[in-house]
């Protein structure tokens, strides 16, 4: 992997494109978690990768095992992993009452509803 | 890596929400194994947990209750592509400045980790260097985290007890 040079950053990048690009286009409520969800996970893979050493080992100290990849970006991206699923949690609930109000989860029908509810007042 | 970038297409493409539901989880256990292979075992085991298992439970546990078709028309507009294209090319003509990939010289690896690493198996007595930062370290920023999953879990929680409320 080592010869393709910044080839992660690259994969990283595309994977976070791919994530936006389905936030922002896509009209579905769900689709559109989904989408967050690639973004946020290319995110962490950016870090990742920022943190391995060639040839390095797990951050786990036993007999004379070294180098190790660098242990800080896997704790700021295991406490971002839990946020995520935080958010993604909220997003869901928020999914489920927006469907019991409105009947549909299409961004197009819930406004086209909401204008209409604004043109009988 | 190109598994990912795959799973990543499809889920653009797929009309079926379940299927993009497994979808995403099948992204998540492939992003875990890239993990495994760039030495983050503990990200791993997080994410093929809580990425793989939790987020797609919710996720099925959402479309029993909304239903699996997604029935919006791909508008095509030139806009959010526009956009993303940009941004993408933004951020690609940025690559090369980066350190390059594994380098054991990288800013990251010369300042601050050496210090952790080394003086964890004396200050903490641990083998793990992320569990004893994560714990010991850093245990008011995971005291933060927890805080943040109880508010999360408040949220759904009055979220949803206000529609069986309403019901009645």
């Amino acid at each position: 992997m080592s010869a393709l040079g910044n080839f992660n950053y690259v994969i990283a990048i595309t994977l976070a494109m791919i994530g936006f690009y389905v936030l922002i286009e896509r009209g579905n409520l769900i689709k559109k978690l989904v989408g967050l969800n690639v973004f946020q996970t290319s995110v962490f893979l950016l870090y990742i990768s920022m943190g391995k050493i060639e040839g390095g080992t797990p951050p786990i100290h036993y007999d004379g095992v070294a180098p190790f990849s660098n242990p800080l970006p896997h704790v700021l991206i295991l406490t971002a992993i839990v946020v995520a699923v935080a958010t993604l949690s909220v997003g869901l609930a928020l999914v489920i009452r927006i469907r019991e109000a409105y009947g549909t989860i299409e961004e197009d029908e819930i406004r086209a509803l909401d204008d209409q509810l604004g043109d009988a007042e | 890596m190109l598994f990912l970038l795959l799973t990543a297409a499809a889920i653009v493409w797929v009309r079926n929400l379940f299927a993009v539901v497994i979808l995403s989880g099948v992204y998540s256990l492939l992003m875990a194994g890239t993990f495994t292979i760039l030495d983050a075992v503990d990200v791993a085991f997080t994410e093929a947990a809580v990425g793989a298992g939790i987020s797609t439970v919710l996720l099925l546990a959402t479309l029993a209750l909304v239903g699996q078709e997604d029935h919006g028309q791909h508008r095509r507009a030139l806009g959010p592509i526009a956009i993303v294209a940009l941004a993408g090319a933004m951020l690609i003509y940025a690559v090369p400045d980066m350190p390059r990939f594994g380098s054991p010289e990288a800013p990251i690896h010369v300042h601050v980790a050496p210090r952790y690493i080394e003086e964890t198996p004396n200050a903490i007595g641990i083998p793990n260097v992320v569990t004893a930062v994560l714990a010991d370290y850093r245990s008011f920023d995971t005291l933060g985290e927890v805080t943040v999953i109880f508010t999360a879990g408040i949220g759904v929680l009055l979220l949803l007890a206000g529609k069986r409320r309403k019901r009645k």
